[in-house]
């Protein structure tokens, strides 16, 4: 295992952002990290690079816990793992050039002289696809998209073991969002890095990861192979996720039973009490408003979900509920 | 190469700056008015007869060719005396402002950034010297230091600390959210490195509007205190020091005060027209 996260909390004073997290990723591997906004990802994504300190818990890096070493301990660890940013916009610093964003982590781990740093940040800004004349440029000069692929180089050019790539295309135009989705894909083929590849759109993640873990309200609710979650969803709140997804195949587009979710998505702040989801989900009972659902799978087939229906061996169909 | 490429880019970034600026006619006339006072304030005493020469048959005489602004009760030249007092001007109002910004700048970097330990102590004490205003408090720092120039740029300096160190805080405390200075974190960058290669740059064109702001609100400061008596003190030709002689003479000989006051408004209106020009082009929200 690259990463592994074990019963990770962060609490933002009274805001309960992560709330007993845990998931694995094996090296080589994707994972899809899917919720709402607000349901804590980005947290998730911050705590693993330790940008913020994790209330409790801990976060394994490679077989070794990184969860309280300090500023100091943590400095050769970076080379090991980046993050790729949602915002575009403010991922880069205004004031570097291109090559002084890119060419920094080189520099800050002295993997490079300054000749070297030039030419390899040539080489890595050919790998996601810009000219090297780009180097002198400076950020507002570029587009959106361009941009995100300087935040991919800069992530990528110390060769990472595990990438944190926190919705990286969502900020960007519909139409060079396929682009850049093709590219990481493409460079993760590549270089074979492990990635925690968070998004809100279940679609952008269907043809890169490996598995996904879907996320609400700072919990995991269901985590599983890709094929598995997208053929056979077994929470209620995956398969109201996935029936909000555009489908490419137009026959299964048509047949689909979109569920629409009522009210809004509860306060991290005063989470509902027993299932998170209960305030929302079409199939809840009683037992849903008082007890939590633990994460199990008990069917022999499936893969862990947290919903009392499932821990008593039933089937969640959402969709036939309205 | 690196540094090759850095600077071609630098330059190009100062060439589309000035390219935006220029096409502004208020910030330009700020431009003009702030050149012209600099120079008058550097060549002026080069030309200009000496401010101390006086004329015994020629005291409080009307703007004639021999003495272009008039002259004044002892019969020294007001152009002289303008020009010579321009210099003093300058100094308090740059100099009082670089020493503001060579101490509040740090101050307030530090307190941003380590906002849990530094800054409620910090801003506690700004927020308790900021209640003065700002000439009061400058008053209050020359009547302990002293009246000199050295004495008016330490008090004026000293006033203008707060006001440095709140607006650095503040720009410190929105830069250091960005996602760029989590991706500095992230490459394992230590606090030096991030304070003054990704903070200070980011927050240096508000500061460089302050500037603009803060050298004519010590040149008025300076003009305050000089004529209050706790400034530059008499022979020395300063703006205030004119003004104070001149209210004696408002009604024989009026221009005594027209000129150190058409001065002052000037050399003001020029630094706040530039400021705003600045402010302009130098915010990335604005057009490219
Ligand atoms: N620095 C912070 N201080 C206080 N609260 C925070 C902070 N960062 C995040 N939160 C809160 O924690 C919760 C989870 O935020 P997070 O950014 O992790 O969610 P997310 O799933 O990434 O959402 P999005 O899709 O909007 O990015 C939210 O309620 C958010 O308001
Ligand atoms: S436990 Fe109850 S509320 Fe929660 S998902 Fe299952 S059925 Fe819905
Ligand atoms: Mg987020």
């Amino acid at each position: 295992m690259i990463l592994r996260i074990d019963n990770l909390v962060k609490h933002y004073g009274q805001v309960r952002a992560v709330d007993g997290l845990s998931l694995e990723i094996a090296h080589g591997e994707v994972l899809g990290l899917v919720g709402e906004s607000g349901s804590g990802k980005s947290t998730v994504g911050k705590c693993v690079l330790r940008l913020t300190d994790p209330t409790a818990g801990t976060i394994e890096l490679a077989g070794r816990d990184i969860t309280r070493l300090s500023r100091r301990a943590m400095r050769p660890l970076r080379r090991d793992m980046h993050m790729v940013f949602q915002d575009p916009f403010s991922s880069l610093n205004p004031r570097f050039t291109i090559e002084q964003i890119v060419g920094e982590p080189l520099l800050r781990h002295k993997v490079a002289d300054r000749r070297g740093v030039s030419e390899r940040v040539s080489a890595m800004l050919e790998k996601v696809g810009l000219r090297p004349e780009m180097r002198s440029r400076f950020p507002h000069e570029l587009s959106g998209g361009q941009r995100q692929r300087v935040g991919l180089a800069r992530a990528l050019i110390l060769e990472p073991k595990l990438v944190v790539a926190d919705e990286p295309v969502s900020a960007l135009d519909v139409s060079v969002q396929a682009s850049v989705l093709n590219l990481i894909t493409d460079l993760q083929r590549d270089m074979g890095f492990s990635c925690l590849f968070i998004t809100h759109d279940l679609s952008v993640v269907e043809f890169l990861a490996d598995r996904i873990a879907v996320m609400y309200l700072g919990k995991i609710v269901e985590s599983g192979p890709k094929a598995e979650i997208f053929a056979a969803p077994r929470h209620p709140y995956t398969q109201a996720l996935l029936s909000a997804a555009p489908v490419a195949d137009p026959v299964r587009q048509r047949e689909r039973r979109r569920i629409v979710l009522g009210a809004d998505v509860p306060s991290p702040v005063d989470p509902p009490s027993g299932c998170r989801f209960h305030t929302r989900c079409p199939l809840a009972y009683d037992a849903c408003r008082t007890d939590e659902p633990p994460l199990t799978d008990t069917r022999s087939n499936g893969h862990p979900a947290a919903c009392h229906l499932i821990t008593a061996d039933r089937i969640p169909d959402a969709a036939a509920h309205r | 190469m690196t540094e090759h490429a850095v600077a071609a880019g630098r330059a190009a970034r100062r060439r589309r700056l000035w390219r935006r600026f220029r096409r502004r006619p208020m910030p330009m006339a700020g431009l003009v008015l702030v050149v012209g006072f600099v120079l008058l304030a550097l060549a002026g005493p080069l030309v200009v007869g000496d401010p101390a020469a006086q004329d015994y048959l020629a005291t409080l005489a009307p703007p004639s060719p021999a003495h272009l602004m008039g002259t004044d009760d002892l019969g020294r030249d007001a152009f002289a005396r303008i020009a010579h007092g321009a210099q003093v001007s300058l100094q308090a109002g740059v100099l009082s402002t670089l020493l503001a910004m060579a101490v509040g700048i740090p101050i307030g970097l530090v307190a941003g950034f380590y906002r849990r330990w530094l800054d409620p102590v910090v801003m506690r004490l700004v927020d308790v010297t900021l209640a003065f205003p700002f000439l009061v408090f400058a008053v209050g720092l020359a009547a302990i230091i002293g009246p000199s120039l050295k004495g008016v740029v330490l008090a004026l300096g000293f006033a203008q600390l707060p006001a440095v160190i709140r607006i650095t805080r503040g720009e410190v405390l929105a830069v250091r959210e960005m996602d760029y200075v989590a991706a500095a974190v992230a490459d394992g960058a230590g606090d030096g490195h991030i304070i003054l290669r990704y903070v200070l740059p980011n927050c240096a064109s508000p500061l460089i509007v302050q500037a603009t702001v803060a050298i004519p609100t010590a040149i008025i400061g300076e003009s305050t205190l000089s004529f209050l008596g706790l400034g530059v003190q008499p022979p020395t030709p300063s703006w205030g020091v004119m003004l104070t002689t001149a209210q004696q003479y408002l009604s024989d000989a009026p221009w005594l005060a027209i000129w150190p006051g058409l001065m002052i408004a000037l050399a003001t209106l020029g630094f706040n027209l530039l400021g705003d020009g600045l402010r302009d082009v130098l915010d990335p929200r604005s057009g490219r």
